[in-house]
């Protein structure tokens, strides 16, 4: 086929794909994407994980190490059908804080740290150079491949000539789209619909090739299964540690290469679409590698040995005569190395410039950013790092020379962008992990990276010494690159992935646990590791003293005037304010950086705005220093709260005593009058019959009988007189106690026999048990006589049951004795039964009773003073008290 | 300013939704687990490439696929209806 058939073809389909971009970028524009933000375009956009080294490579892969190849799918298929996992929060994380790249991620997570966002790019530039190399590569071959075929050789073909042209045009494609405006979110609509063509492209390619490869040239499936069976590929057997390692790359490289976060999460219109590319996407990944090992078996049963594996894809349909089938396969490896470049070198350029160039350019220029047109700085840093990273591909592969196998440089790749790995998953899942320890990680892991895996790929005695591979560096075997610390056991690609990923989250989570993290970072740490409690989201500025017109001066510079000045009009509409300019408030200082976040990157948003509200540093440390002001005055009013509470006590207890006192006052006063009334009543006896006496005159008789009137008058007034000097003397504790042991059943017996002396009319059957009463108590016996002789004779007076009973209980308990007595009337009514121990308290009438309502008042105070107690004991179907006493009373409880 | 407490147990729906996004966890691990499998192959009797060996991980690879597929409409239904419990 015509050599320049081939390259017209190709002008043509790259017209094609800037058409597409083109119309698609103009529908954007005028907001009119309608299925273009479908789900499929978002799967399809995936499909940049395909690369010509799977185009090219798997197959050569499959002829050299049997079913290895499928490693490369496992892991992204693994991450996908887990996608609840991971997926999702990184895709919500991405879309909350407007994360522009990977750098960005990292470096918005760990307190927006530009040192780390600047060595993320490295590592991903260093990664992805090779890489970008191996796409160039892969057209100049392809292009060989056609140039060698051609009959005629009509045309000497320079590679390097080739190589120039295809990374000229790309990075005109990508500078054209990529860089066409500053979006709020960095999404870039005409190139994600481009890249969606190229994956149907490259697709319909591969099934193409391998439906002509298994039913054209082999005859049918049983046929290729029987090729299989007789095939020798290799010798292939699963190698556990290399097998593993293999998955676990691609898992991790699906997640942290440049170009899949890119697609993945800056350019995911919508959550609800990782769902559908959650199976979708694997299955594309199945549908590409399904024909690779029939393609390879069946080139090699055609060339047993000497043809390059890596373009069986090509060389088969040629070698039978297909000349459109292998069109059709070289634009599908033309799109494959296409589509990759152009995402690679946009998530690689937004890096570059939103960490690298713009924060070297703010701080070269302080002032800036209200001064010059950022918008066109920025755009200038884009198209100038897209070029740097073409540049730099073109480059490599001019040194490398386009030697090496497709599949070891991707691999070495792979491991590259792993590294980012622990820093990322450590960020969104451990709250712990720290700035410091992310950069020892990445550090270690990019040194380790480039020592076992990347220099030494380009040979022994290239980029590292000869030597060094057989002695180690400075002569130390332990620091061989394919066998550090003396592990000779493993393939050098298993060698580098364990020992840089080992030494990697060793240094991560040291570095972690070993440092304390910056208020920033720990804003930022709950912010990202909680995405989904949401109203987490870190309050960052204080209301500063910027000039609304400089920050809209400055969006300006960033957004482009139209957006910018709609969004500052909204804001103050918001606030209820006419015009353009709404109030620097922190809600709105948030949102503005959020947005310029999404053009410039967290860190340099940040600094700029920064800037602008009058600090140099960040903010967070000044609301930190508030809050710990205000910390203080909490502090403070807690302090005065707490004394107010004491005072309110005190005052509780003040009121209470004041209360006591009114009350012991009323009391008091109460008790006089009724101790006057008392002292009275026989006064005025005595008085009236001593005057009637006086009189003389009168019957001898009816003068005894007055005479003795007077006399019990008198007799009653000294009781009266000698109970309440006794109830004084007690109530002041002021008694003189005369301790001794003393038998109760003594003392109950005393107080029978002067209890008689009450009514001795009564006959009065009282009830024992003496066994019980054999107790020997340490007391006054005496005063507690006194008591039992009140009681008993209480029951005597009181007790109005026809045939009278005494029952008399004595119980010993825990260093207690407890007397009983009870009788067998009608007992107290209930709600005199608090009453009958109060002074003058009586129930019935004095006259009856003949005391002065004293008695139980004396015994209380006797027994309080004796350490004990007596109460009344309801429920016992009569009057019946109970006195405690101590067995042992040893001091005076006075 | 801990989250509010969860309620002990679920209606029937949420259970149901809750169980399904266990099994949307449990089946990576359990495609790890069929992808790994191969290791375990006698090393010595094969040393080359069979049919069998291609058919067995095309036919793990695709029903792992069904059954993402399967889960994916009841997990992206779910969310945002309790979303803030897991």
């Amino acid at each position: 086929m015509p050599f320049n058939l081939l390259v017209l073809a190709c002008l043509l389909y790259v017209a094609f794909l800037f058409a597409v971009a083109f119309v698609v970028e103009g529908r954007a524009a005028r907001g009119r994407l309608g299925w273009l933000r479908s789900p499929l375009v978002y799967t399809l956009s995936l499909s940049i994980y395909c690369t010509a080294w799977t185009f090219y490579g798997a197959v050569g892969y499959a002829a050299r190490s049997g079913l290895e190849f499928l490693t490369i799918y496992f892991g992204p298929t693994l991450v996908f059908i887990g996608w609840w996992w991971l997926l999702r929060k990184l895709v919500r994380i991405g879309r909350q804080h407007r994360v522009t790249s990977i750098a960005d991620l990292i470096s918005s997570r760990y307190g927006k740290s530009n040192a780390l966002g600047v060595i993320v790019t490295v590592i991903m530039v260093v990664a992805a150079t090779p890489y970008i190399a191996l796409q160039l590569q892969s057209v100049v071959l392809a292009f060989g491949v056609f140039a060698s075929a051609a009959p005629d050789g009509s045309r000497p073909l320079d590679p390097a000539q080739i190589a120039v042209w295809v990374a000229v045009g790309l990075a005109a494609f990508t500078i054209l789209f990529g860089t066409r405006n500053l979006d709020a979110r960095e999404q870039h609509h005409g190139i994600v619909t481009a890249i969606a063509v190229e994956a149907v492209v490259k697709l319909v390619a591969l099934l193409a090739v391998g439906s002509f490869v298994v039913w054209g040239i082999a005859g049918g499936v049983g046929e290729v299964i029987q090729r299989i069976n007789a095939a020798d590929l290799s010798a292939w057997q699963v190698q556990p540690g290399r097998w593993t390692g293999l998955i676990f790359l691609s898992a991790a490289a699906v997640i942290c290469l440049p170009r899949m976060f890119q697609v993945m999460v800056v350019e995911n219109e919508d959550e609800g679409h990782l769902a559908r590319a959650s199976w979708a996407f694997p299955l594309y990944l199945l549908a590409m590698s399904l024909f690779i090992v029939p393609i390879a078996v069946v080139g090699l049963d055609r060339w047993p040995d000497g043809a390059n594996p890596d373009m069986f894809v090509l060389t088969l349909p040629l070698a039978e005569g297909q000349g459109a089938l292998a069109m059709l396969a070289f634009l599908g490896g033309f799109s494959s190395a296409t589509s990759m470049v152009i995402v690679e070198s946009i998530a690689l350029a937004t890096m570059i410039s939103n960490h690298v160039m713009i924060p070297l350019w703010l701080r070269l220029r302080p002032g800036a950013a209200a001064g010059d047109d950022l918008r066109q700085v920025v755009l200038m840093a884009r198209r100038l790092a897209i070029a740097a990273v073409l540049a730099l591909g073109y480059g490599y592969y001019q040194v490398s020379g386009g030697s090496a196998a497709l599949a070891a440089i991707g691999l070495i790749a792979f491991l590259g962008v792993a590294q980012v790995l622990p820093a990322m998953i450590g960020g969104i899942f451990w709250r712990g992990a720290t700035r410091v320890g992310a950069m020892l990680g990445l550090v270690t892991g990019l040194v380790v990276w480039a020592y076992t895996s990347f220099l030494p790929s380009f040979g022994p005695g290239a980029a590292l010494p000869a030597e060094v591979f057989t002695e180690g560096a400075f002569g130390l075997a332990w620091l061989r690159p394919h066998a550090l610390f003396g592990t000779e056991a493993m393939d050098p690609m298993t060698h580098a992935l364990f020992w840089s990923m080992a030494l990697n989250c060793l240094a991560f989570c040291l570095g972690s646990l070993l440092t304390f993290p910056g208020p920033v970072e720990r804003l930022q740490g709950a912010a990202f590791v909680n995405v989904f409690e949401g109203a987490v989201g870190p309050q960052r500025w204080a209301r500063g003293q910027a000039n609304p017109e400089d920050l809209l001066i400055m969006a300006q510079r960033i957004l482009g005037e139209e957006a910018a000045q709609s969004l500052f009009q909204s804001a103050a509409r918001a606030q209820g304010k006419e015009g353009f300019l709404p109030d620097p408030t922190p809600a709105f200082l948030d949102s503005l950086e959020a947005r310029l976040s999404g053009s410039v990157g967290a860190a340099t948003a940040h600094a700029m705005i920064s800037q602008l509200v009058g600090r140099a540093t960040v903010t967070v440390e000044d609301l930190m220093a508030v809050a710990s002001e205000s910390a203080q005055i909490l502090e403070y009013s807690a302090r005065l709260e707490a004394r107010e509470a004491e005072l309110s006590r005190t005052a509780g207890a003040l009121r209470e005593a004041n209360e006591k006192l009114t009350q012991l006052s009323l009391q008091k006063d109460a008790f006089l009058s009724q101790i006057s009334h008392e002292l009275r009543t026989p006064m005025t006896s005595i008085r009236a019959f001593s005057e009637i006496l006086t009189e003389g005159d009168l019957p001898p008789e009816t003068v005894v009988r007055y005479g003795q009137i007077i006399h019990d008058e008198a007799k009653r007034l000294t009781r009266l007189l000698d109970d309440l000097l006794d109830l004084s003397v007690l109530e002041n504790g002021a008694v003189q106690l005369t301790l001794g042991l003393a038998s109760l059943q003594g003392m109950i017996d005393t107080a029978l026999t002067a209890a008689r002396a009450t009514r001795p009319e009564r006959e009065f059957l009282v009830i024992r048990d003496l066994p019980s009463e054999t107790i020997y108590l340490k007391t006054d016996a005496d005063r507690l006589t006194q008591v039992f002789i009140n009681l008993i004779s209480n029951a005597r007076k009181y007790c109005d049951a026809p045939r009278p009973e005494l029952r008399i209980a004595v119980r010993q308990r825990a260093g207690r004795v407890t007397v009983d007595f009870i009788d067998n009337g009608k007992g107290i009514p209930k709600d005199a039964q608090s009453l009958i121990f109060e002074k003058f308290a009586r129930l019935t009438d004095a006259n009856r009773a003949g005391g002065a309502g004293l008695g139980l008042a004396i015994c209380r105070e006797i027994m309080a003073n004796l350490g004990g107690s007596v109460a009344y004991l309801p429920g016992q179907g009569g009057a019946a008290f109970r006195v405690t006493v101590p067995l042992r009373l040893e001091t005076l409880a006075a | 300013m801990r989250r509010p407490r969860r309620p002990l147990f679920l209606a029937r729906a949420p259970y149901r939704r809750r169980r399904l996004r266990d099994a949307a966890r449990i089946l990576p691990v359990l495609g790890l687990f069929l992808l790994l499998l191969p290791m375990l192959w006698a090393p010595d009797a094969r040393m080359a490439l069979t049919a069998g060996d291609v058919i067995y991980f095309f036919a793990v690879w695709l029903g792992l696929i069904v059954v993402a597929a399967a889960f994916a409409p009841g997990l992206s239904r779910g969310e945002g209806a309790d979303e803030d419990e897991d």
